[in-house]
């Protein structure tokens, strides 16, 4: 047994909700199925995961508590944990009041939103694309900068106007047009800038597709065990073996990335702002995420080019994942420019340092 | 399955900086006129001088009990060890076998003698060995092995012949891996391990040019060569598991990945003269991620073992992760610098880049075949 309640808890929670049972048959998989998984992860208090104590939360071990962002990728929860979970981590630390219900957060690239003061209070004006599960959030965190110092404005999406999108999972990705006057209870100052806002998020897909890779390729070598041609078990062909090895390696790989995402994640929110760890493990997730689908779905075949075959659930997920919050290009240039400023003396003293 | 996947965090190594820092100033010191060129090696380059010095250091035998020469230090400041020489590409073969796998042996299962003998000799830097495995017909398929020890009175006669053996020509001994009982129908069973002083009769030794055109590897013939009773490593007859609980500590260093750190480190100094080289620093930012959690994952499995654990499956995805990453960089390289590779160049860069170009293709075969890697891995995921 391991000694993590709360991973032991949200996993037996996960697999009650969401196991999968309920990923075949009609309405698998769609947000539709998320709401009474919703309010059993609210009772247990696991939205609260990384407030700090003094403020609302109850004390758990961050990096026990991220590791349940890689369980619900395991289970592909059709709910917005992770995005609920980093806004009440940033809301929690600014001092403002907790939110109700689901929640997500936002830090939008500069000049795409401006904060600033009006009256006794705030306006907030500009656009907000793909916020995750924006249309059922009761709020979303926005941190942005007001008189050049990192904010964080409350903002309630029915005060917005609101475009639905969706990634290829299905997944709410709604744009949001702010033109809203905020009273002074909604901002306040954030404990993370933009930049180390947009890469907690990072670090949760990061963490996400660590959870969503290993299901993947779990789900694959059960199906090459099940599946007969020629006789026999495909998973006895050796390509079949060779590719899933792998795909075993990729996804060992991303875990690793993940653990590193975790701690720096973790670090972020106590103030730390080395963003280099994230970098790494969003570079490295996202394009093991790219590798395993493409194993996964060849080794399928046909069957999991269906929208009735639960792979979708996951693969789609890991086509989704990998582009939110910065892609591996995106996250590479930023690593990139870190290695390439310390030279050819300098590169091996920095990866080491981790 | 899950548990395939699981590399848990890697221990901290305490005072691991003052030690780093430590080995770095001894490496830029000793190494301040060895060209990229020859850092290209990597662990395939010899230097005994320069062993002795390690070894003077106490950076050798590191884990070892003070008795046998060793400096009872923890695996995690070996590893810091190791990584900086690699990092430096330090000529470091001369010792490297035997440190991480010959002498390991002797000391888990090793006789009083065979520790006496060997040990306290290999941790000051000045007794080296090579593995004798592989075979004509016998590489993958290591059972398959033809060399042949018939016991005799006293000891046995061995005949056969050995290949691809690394630095056979510049060490002191060979642990030889071949039938003692049984036959070929047997298998995995009645294989043992044998300790050979190379210098005893009988024994040829042909250094082989390899790609690089260097003899870094060899033939080694054994014709009627006499060795005493007391050869025997460990168990009689028992070679085989011997050899595969040693696959761990062979596959999952920072040997597996850091091997192209040469040209790495040359194609960084090029691209940081290049400021604002987008694509540049996109091919950088990937590799740097890919170091970065190559390392997690083998410090990862380095904790494993110090816990006594046994993570064979995870040090063999850890070697074939990490091949595939050492193999790609001079692709990379030539994808972001034009140069006609040349050994013979006055130019360091295009001589690096050769000389790792021409290394690359033996990263996927020495220490167990990507194919046959994949084919363990596939096993641990119960495909086979
Ligand atoms: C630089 C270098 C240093 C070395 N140093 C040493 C040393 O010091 N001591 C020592 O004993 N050996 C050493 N070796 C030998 C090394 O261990 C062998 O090369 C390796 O085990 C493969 O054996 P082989 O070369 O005979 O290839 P083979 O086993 O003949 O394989 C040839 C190809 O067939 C593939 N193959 C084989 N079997 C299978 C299978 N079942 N399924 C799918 N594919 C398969 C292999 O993956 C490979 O691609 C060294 C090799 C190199 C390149």
């Amino acid at each position: 047994m391991s000694d993590k309640m709360l991973l032991d808890a949200a996993g037996r929670l996960f697999e009650a909700e969401h196991g999968p049972d309920a990923w075949v048959g009609p309405g698998s998989g769609s947000m539709e199925k998320g709401a009474p998984i919703w309010a059993k992860i609210e009772e247990m208090g696991l939205t609260l995961g990384l407030a700090p104590e003094e403020a609302g939360g109850f004390g758990a071990d961050p990096l026990e508590v991220l590791d349940t962002i890689r369980l619900a990728g395991r289970f592909a929860l059709p709910c917005p944990l992770a995005e609920t979970m980093g806004a009440v981590a940033l809301i929690s630390r600014a001092g403002l009041d907790l939110p109700e219900g689901p929640a997500a957060f936002a830090a939008p690239a500069a000049g795409s939103v401006a904060l600033t003061r009006e009256g006794d209070g705030f306006r907030l004006k500009g656009e907000l694309p793909r916020v995750p599960f924006a249309r059922g959030a009761s709020v979303v965190a926005v941190v942005t900068a007001l008189d050049g110092a990192p904010h964080i404005a409350l903002v309630a999406p029915s005060s917005c106007t609101i475009t639905q999108g969706e990634n290829v999972a299905g997944e709410p990705r709604d744009r949001l047009t702010v033109d809203a006057a905020l009273p002074s209870s909604a901002v306040a100052p954030s404990p993370l800038d933009a930049g180390r806002a947009f890469a907690l998020g990072a670090a949760l897909r990061a963490i996400a597709l660590a959870g969503a890779l290993e299901r993947t390729t779990e789900m694959t070598v059960q199906y090459a065990n099940d599946r007969v041609q020629f006789g026999r078990p495909i998973g006895k062909f050796q390509a079949i073996q060779q590719n899933l090895s792998v795909a075993a390696g990729q996804t060992a790989a991303a875990n690793a990335a993940a653990g590193m995402a975790a701690e720096a994640a973790a670090a972020l929110l106590d103030g730390g702002s080395d963003l280099a760890p994230i970098a790494a493990a969003k570079i490295r997730t996202g394009e093991a995420a790219g590798i395993v689908a493409t194993i996964a779905q060849q080794t399928h075949g046909a069957i999991g080019f269906t929208m009735e075959h639960p792979l979708r659930l996951f693969t789609k997920r890991l086509w989704s994942w990998r582009e939110e919050f910065g892609n591996e290009a995106t996250w590479s240039r930023e690593l990139g420019r870190t290695a390439l400023s310390a030279g050819q003396g300098g590169f091996w003293p920095l990866i080491s340092s981790y | 399955m899950t548990a395939i996947f699981d590399f848990p965090a890697p221990p901290e190594a305490p005072n691991s900086d003052a030690l780093r820092a430590e080995v770095r100033a001894f490496l830029a010191e000793e190494l301040a006129d060895f060209p990229p060129r020859e850092r290209a090696l990597s662990w395939t380059g010899f230097s005994a001088d320069f062993s002795r010095k390690l070894g003077e250091r106490g950076w050798i035998a590191m884990t070892w009990p003070k008795e046998y020469g060793g400096h009872e230090r923890s695996a995690l400041d070996r590893y810091v060890v190791m990584e900086e020489l690699l990092a430096a590409g330090a000529p470091v073969a001369a010792h490297w076998i035997s440190d991480r796998q010959s002498g390991p042996l002797i000391l888990r299962v090793g006789t009083q003698e065979q520790k006496d003998l060997v040990l306290p000799k290999i941790a000051a830097g000045e007794c080296f060995f090579c593995i004798g495995m592989s075979e004509p017909d016998s590489g993958s398929d290591l059972a398959a092995t033809r060399t042949r020890a018939t016991p005799v009175e006293g000891g046995f006669r061995v005949n056969g012949t050995k290949v691809w053996t690394t630095w056979a020509h510049k060490s002191h001994y060979m642990i030889l891996f071949c039938r003692t009982d049984g036959g070929p129908e047997d298998r995995h069973k009645g294989v043992s391990q044998l300790l050979v002083d190379l210098t005893t009769p009988g024994i040829t030794i042909r250094p082989i040019k390899d790609l690089t055109g260097g003899e870094h590897f060899n033939e080694v013939v054994f014709d009627d060569v006499f060795l005493p009773e007391s050869a025997v490593i460990g168990t009689r007859g028992d070679g085989w598991n011997q050899v595969t609980s040693e696959l761990a500590f062979e596959r999952s260093g920072p040997e597996r990945f850091l091997s192209s750190m040469a040209l790495l480190q040359e194609l960084i100094g090029r691209l940081s003269q290049q400021p604002g080289n987008e694509r540049a620093e996109v091919v950088i930012g990937r590799l740097s991620a890919h170091l970065m959690v190559l390392r997690r994952l083998s410090r990862s499995v380095s904790g494993m073992l110090e816990r006594g654990e046994n993570p064979a499956l995870q040090a063999s995805m850890v070697k074939d992760l990490g091949a595939d990453f050492e193999q790609s960089i001079p692709d990379i390289a030539r994808s972001l610098i034009e140069c006609e590779p040349d050994q013979t160049a006055r130019e360091e860069y295009a001589a690096t880049f050769a000389e790792v170009l021409l290394s690359v293709p033996s990263y996927s075969l020495r220490g167990g075949t990507r194919e046959i890697l994949r084919g363990i891995i596939a096993r641990g995921l119960g495909l086979r």
